[in-house]
């Protein structure tokens, strides 16, 4: 447990409240009036059994899906029809369930794609190779070597992509999405498919990136150890329906959580 | 034995015979080549940004060169006239993105593919509706473009090149270098290059691919246009012109659908291959193979590397 940990560990205003959403793919029910908070500084997961529409809520949340109903505030504004680009730019940064990389590029060019939004010289001074756009080459990349430093991965950062292991693509991945220096950051199973030494690593990660930068953090995931660890708030969904939302301790022991797992017939 | 004679022996001895012809042939080869290698670039462009093989590609080529030539005719100066066919293909592109991508977005690739025939059918009938059927001449010298030939004596003779060949295969490297800079080198084309491999994840860092697209297809529009430039200043300007578009598909198959390298490559390799063919063994099978050689060079290619020449293998963890 993650010590301190409840409800008085989420002190920060609200940062982004998903209202009364819902969205289905012709007649199937991803989501259903579902409505949560997600506080300033706080880890907050999100978990259920397969097809419980997590990753819907994650798509609705960054742009790539519209719900049909409901709406969702980030930083008071609230937005029906937010692009997925749109959403970057105002400071949501996500990670995918089968990592999504630039498969092409070195895992340094991949961070730096996330640096994109934050530069501005124009195009004829990045055709030159000169001047202002020099400038703010350099800048990015001494801020993305902090990233690298920070998640290890120094001996990489000139390696395609392709060819890294899947738990070094998941770190890069996390590193592009931090390089957009987000203020809601998703991650989509960021555990998925790693063994235990891993996981502790990732975990780490997540923990200091909430710590130093001060990072709200929104996470899936389905290794309950782990959830327990890090999050201080947990929602719980299940069939696109929420069934419960508190800290970890309370979910824990809540019997519709259990019952969904489980799958005790109603 | 006297077809073998034919086939294997008789047109080297020709080449050996007569060098000067076989320079001749080889550097009508690399400009048709050349032409072929920009066609293919701008489908390889347009593939590589959203994945769509686009038909269109050869009747913007023509309603390319028709745009040109017809400013022209209305009086406008060629160089002024120039400049307003770029901002036609502007036009274009933006168009394009609008009414056909934004609404098929996240549809399949056949789809898109279906919807580029329609753009093809609307600018054939556009085109007619505009600027007439009439084949038109392209108003190259009016470009500053030269005339006339070079002759150069080597290997034993003459061997004469045009000399809007000589400029067609300069713009096209120009081309190609200016693409590949703004590819590796800028912003912009670093989005590009993330776009190619992961829509979601290009999305996720706020690369907006309306942008992109608009941008790409403003590229192929104006390779379309530098491509109808060098081929109607050869022949003349007409929707006949369309059916080159068939001719990048074997250099796109040999090239690879990705590669911009590969494009130019493939262009030369079909470009050399159907002229030498058809100037040494065409007479041999009756004449005309300039037509279909270009096929089978591919079909061959394609049994030893179905990537093609410089395509992404396609690995598949399973």
């Amino acid at each position: 447990m993650r010590a301190p940990a409840g409800p008085q560990a989420s002190v920060g205003h609200v940062l982004l409240s998903v209202e009364d959403v819902s969205l289905s793919f012709g007649g199937v029910k991803a989501v259903s009036n579902v409505s949560f908070d997600i506080h300033k500084g706080e880890i907050r997961a999100i978990i259920g059994p397969n097809g419980a529409g997590k990753t819907s809520m994650l798509n609705i949340i960054n742009g790539f899906y519209h719900p049909q109903q409901g709406h969702i505030t980030f930083r008071g504004e609230t937005r029906t029809r937010m692009q997925p680009h749109e959403a970057a730019y105002g400071g949501i940064a996500r990670t995918f369930q089968n990592v999504a990389l630039f498969r092409g590029m070195t895992a340094l060019d991949n961070i730096m794609a996330g640096r994109t939004l934050k530069m501005h010289s124009s195009f004829f001074w990045q055709l030159l190779r000169h001047g202002p756009a020099m400038r703010e080459e350099a800048e990015h990349r001494h801020r993305v070597e902090e990233i690298i430093d920070f998640l290890k991965i120094q001996d990489i950062r000139r390696v395609p992509v392709g060819r890294l292991p899947y738990g070094l693509q998941k770190r890069v991945e996390l590193g592009r999405a931090l390089a957009m220096e987000p203020d809601l950051l998703l991650l989509d199973e960021p555990m998925a498919g790693m063994n235990l030494e891993e996981k502790e690593d990732m975990s780490r990660f997540i923990l200091d990136v909430n710590d130093h930068y001060g990072t709200t953090i929104a996470l899936i995931e389905h290794d309950m150890g782990v959830v327990m660890d890090l999050s201080d708030r947990v929602v719980v969904l299940d069939h696109g329906i929420k069934i419960a939302d508190g800290p970890p301790t309370e979910i824990k022991g809540n019997q519709a959580v259990i019952d969904a797992y489980l799958g005790v017939a109603h | 034995m006297h077809l073998i004679y034919q086939i294997f022996i008789d047109p080297f001895v020709q080449m050996g015979n007569a060098p000067d012809l076989l320079v001749q042939t080889l550097w009508e080869g690399l400009v048709a080549g050349v032409l072929y290698s920009l066609i293919a670039l701008g489908f390889v462009l347009i593939f590589k940004a959203s994945g769509v093989f686009n038909f269109a590609q050869g009747i913007m080529v023509v309603f390319a060169a028709l745009t040109l030539v017809g400013f022209y005719e209305h009086g406008i100066p060629a160089y002024l006239a120039l400049a307003l066919t770029v901002a036609v293909m502007f036009g274009l592109a933006f168009a394009v993105e609008r009414a056909m991508l934004r609404p098929l977005v996240n549809q399949p690739d056949i789809i898109l593919f279906m919807a580029t025939f329609g753009l093809t059918y609307f600018l054939i009938g556009f085109g007619e509706l505009v600027f007439g059927g009439d084949p038109k001449v392209m108003i190259a010298s009016q470009l500053g473009l030269p005339k006339g030939a070079v002759e150069i004596k080597m290997a034993g003779g003459l061997v004469s090149l045009q000399k809007i060949d000589i400029a067609a295969a300069i713009i096209a490297s120009l081309m190609v270098a200016a693409l590949a800079v703004f590819f590796q080198k800028t912003r912009v084309g670093r989005a590009l290059r993330a776009v190619a491999d992961s829509h979601k994840a290009a999305l996720s860092v706020g690369i907006s691919l309306e942008y992109i697209w608009v941008i790409v297809w403003f590229a192929a529009g104006l390779v379309a246009l530098a491509t109808g430039i060098m081929w109607g200043a050869r022949s003349e300007v007409s929707f006949a012109l369309e059916i080159i578009a068939l001719k990048a598909l074997p250099v796109l198959i040999l090239g690879g659908f990705t590669s911009i390298p590969g494009a130019i490559i493939g262009g030369v390799i079909i470009g050399v291959g159907e002229k030498i063919g058809e100037f040494y063994w065409g007479p041999l099978l009756g004449s005309g193979i300039e037509t279909w050689l270009a096929y089978v060079i591919a079909l061959v290619f394609l049994l030893f590397r179905p990537q093609g020449l410089f395509g992404e293998r396609i690995i598949e963890r399973i």
